[in-house]
């Protein structure tokens, strides 16, 4: 996994609620045996018609540019399918800002280097704002002091996050190569127990 | 201390904890299919790993499977390759498969309970949310994403933060027309989509106690959709009836000898959860959803509520429906009976039963898609093919099907598809399909109708 650094970059906003892992990548595009290329199809349906001419959506909209996604409540609810996770971060985006996000979607995210930000409900609209007050706001985004910093809107946000995964993202360190490690108490474990 | 069902089940699994971190927990059944496991697969191969235990994880074909068909190949490639692979992956690191073809085949949360494979007490995982069904065993059950599903085949563990406790208890008695899958669209209804978030469900109160396995299993089944990462039942003699004889379940001493270790599993009296909501079973009727979340949902007889909230604006919009209108009497021209939330026996018999002696609406195409190669044998065994095929609906193999769209079962733009399964999301039947969840006999109504109709008012 790529080591996460301090970001800084424009935002792409969002605005719609309980968006759902089918929308960020639907079914028919799960077919595939590897992990590459499915930011062509990120927002599929909402950023395409069915012959593929662009729509009315914020993907397509040369105003905004960025690695930060910002995005309504309760982002990545629904299908456990970490394709959502492996189309946003081909696509390009390294972290994603919400009032809430799904559990599942949020381990998916941080296993593939993508840092969820979890922001208040106000904190959310008072981005949204500052977006819309300028399509080419900069943000930054600083892991280690856990800050979030949109300068020219006075926006200074710090967010949680646990421990170790701000250790395994800030070093590019996997949970495999973790629990690898752990080899010998977990078989200890099932020893005691048979 | 006084322990929850959940803390009991979670606690004995720990392996240890990260410091400032998560647990490693142990997990005792690892079910696998098509779609999420390959990048898995690729990553031990990437690593040159083993698979750690192998005799742990069971592994089927059914998200991607046509429904028609399928002693032939496959015609679509990418899923014909996916499958492929999946056998493949098998064969080399020594899983054991019910691959197409194999009388055991079906919907992964279909086939664990039925082959006994899912017991009290457990731990298990799969790359798929729907996972939570198992729950319904007094099981630890969660979807996991793929890069987990590896950390599953290297090392039997996943690294995860203890979720909070939730219970959610139903007390009284239900309403006789009312299913299962009614009681849960009421509670996501009531509770909303993102409630469960952060928690785990144990399911309780007399509505649960007195419901067969097949309904615990729909109810849990849909704890993913109020946002819990699983839900929970407390085993009981129900649990133990129905997992005594199954194939891969416990025999003769060694099953008494599980059972009594199941009697202890039951919620502590005085035990606490961090979250507590109560619900009156008799305030229950038939319900439906009219949004693209499955936490839109009312009761048939109601109106969709109004707000003016984007999302609900843009939601209404997609369903094109309108806010204080009813769905009642409302025409409807596809219906899908299937999916891991409502394709087990008890589903096709409650809607047999109904269909009995009438015919499907011309308007309507009618789709019945059993959970499993032993669902669909037994559905033949009781004669209800019979029933289906001569009121006009159409029988096929089993799958996913309809409920995700993978495959070529697909509801069209625009269409209105009273669904059993689980999902109403933007596209999910189908591109531009809007679908209406119900239960199997609210579905089989409306499919007679050719409209919605209130099956408690009939």
């Amino acid at each position: 996994m790529e080591k996460f650094e301090i970001l800084e970059s424009g935002m792409v906003p969002l605005t719609i609620e309980n968006v759902d892992t089918d929308q960020i990548i639907p079914a028919r595009f799960l077919k595939a045996t590897d992990r590459k290329g499915f930011g062509e199809n990120l927002f599929r349906d909402w950023r395409f018609t069915n012959d593929n001419q662009a729509k009315d959506f914020v993907l397509n909209n040369d105003a905004y540019d960025g690695k930060i996604l910002v995005a309504g409540n309760n982002f990545g609810c629904g299908s456990s399918r970490e394709h959502a996770a492996w189309a946003l971060a081909d696509y390009g985006f390294k972290v994603v800002v919400s009032s809430f996000f799904a559990d599942i979607f949020k381990g998916n995210a941080l296993n593939n280097g993508i840092l969820p930000i979890q922001v208040s409900p106000d904190e959310l609209q008072a981005i949204f704002r500052a977006i819309d007050n300028n399509h080419t706001a900069q943000a930054v985004v600083d892991l280690d002091a856990q800050q979030f910093r949109i300068n020219e809107a006075g926006i200074a946000i710090s967010f949680e996050i646990n421990a170790y995964k701000k250790m395994c993202l800030i070093n590019g360190y996997d949970d495999i190569d973790y629990l690898l490690s752990q080899n010998e108490a977990i078989t200890a474990f099932e020893q005691n127990r048979s | 201390m006084k322990k929850t069902l959940f803390d009991k089940v979670w606690d004995s699994h720990v392996v240890s904890s990260v410091e400032n971190g998560p647990d490693i927990l142990y997990i005792d059944k690892h079910l696998i299919h098509e779609v999420t496991s390959p990048q898995a697969f690729n990553v031990l191969e990437e690593k040159e790993i083993p698979l750690f235990r192998p005799n742990q994880v069971v592994a089927t074909a059914d998200h991607n499977v046509p429904t028609e068909n399928q002693h032939l190949p496959i015609q679509d490639a990418l899923s014909r390759k996916q499958v492929t692979q999946l056998s493949k992956n098998c064969e080399q690191y020594g899983v054991t498969l019910y691959g197409l073809g194999h009388p055991y085949q079906g919907i992964v949360h279909v086939i664990g309970p039925e082959l006994g494979v899912t017991q009290p007490g457990m731990t298990m995982v799969c790359g798929d949310s729907h996972t939570s069904t198992h729950g319904a065993f007094g099981t630890i059950a969660f979807g996991i994403g793929t890069s987990q599903v590896a950390q599953v085949f290297a090392s039997q563990c996943v690294l995860v933060a203890k979720p909070k406790s939730m219970r959610v208890t139903v007390s009284g008695d239900l309403h006789p027309d009312v299913q299962p899958k009614d009681v849960v669209l009421y509670i996501i209804a009531k509770l909303g989509t993102d409630a469960g978030t952060g928690y785990f469900v144990e399911f309780a109160g007399s509505v649960f106690e007195q419901m067969s396995m097949e309904g615990r299993m729909t109810v849990c089944n849909m704890s993913i959709e109020m946002g819990a990462r699983g839900g929970m039942i407390a085993p009981d003699q129900t649990t133990f009836d129905y997992v005594s004889g199954r194939e891969f379940a416990p025999k003769d001493e060694a099953l008494e000898q599980k059972i009594s270790f199941w009697k202890t599993l039951p919620t502590d009296e005085g035990a606490r959860f961090d979250l507590e909501h109560h619900f009156d079973a008799a305030d229950i009727r038939p319900m439906i959803t009219y949004g693209t979340n499955p936490g839109m949902g009312i009761k048939i007889s109601e109106s969709i509520p109004e707000s003016d909230d984007a999302s609900f604006i843009k939601s209404l919009q997609y369903m094109g429906l309108k806010a204080g209108s009813r769905l009642l009497h409302m025409p409807i021209s596809h219906v899908f009976i299937g999916s891991c939330t409502n394709s087990r026996i008890e589903d096709f018999r409650a809607a047999a039963k109904y269909v009995e002696g009438k015919q499907k609406s011309p308007n309507v195409s009618a789709l019945i898609v059993p959970g499993s190669q032993q669902v669909a044998k037994q559905i033949v065994a009781e004669g209800l093919d019979r029933v289906f095929e001569e009121a006009g609906f159409v029988l096929r193999q089993p799958g996913c099907s309809a409920c995700l769209a993978m495959n070529d079962d697909k509801i069209p733009a625009e269409a209105y598809c009273v669904s059993t399964s689980n999902r109403n999301f933007e596209g999910r039947q189908g591109q531009g399909a809007r679908t209406l969840l119900a239960s199997p006999v609210t579905a089989a109504a409306a499919a007679v109708a050719g409209k919605i109709v209130d099956v408690s008012q009939q």
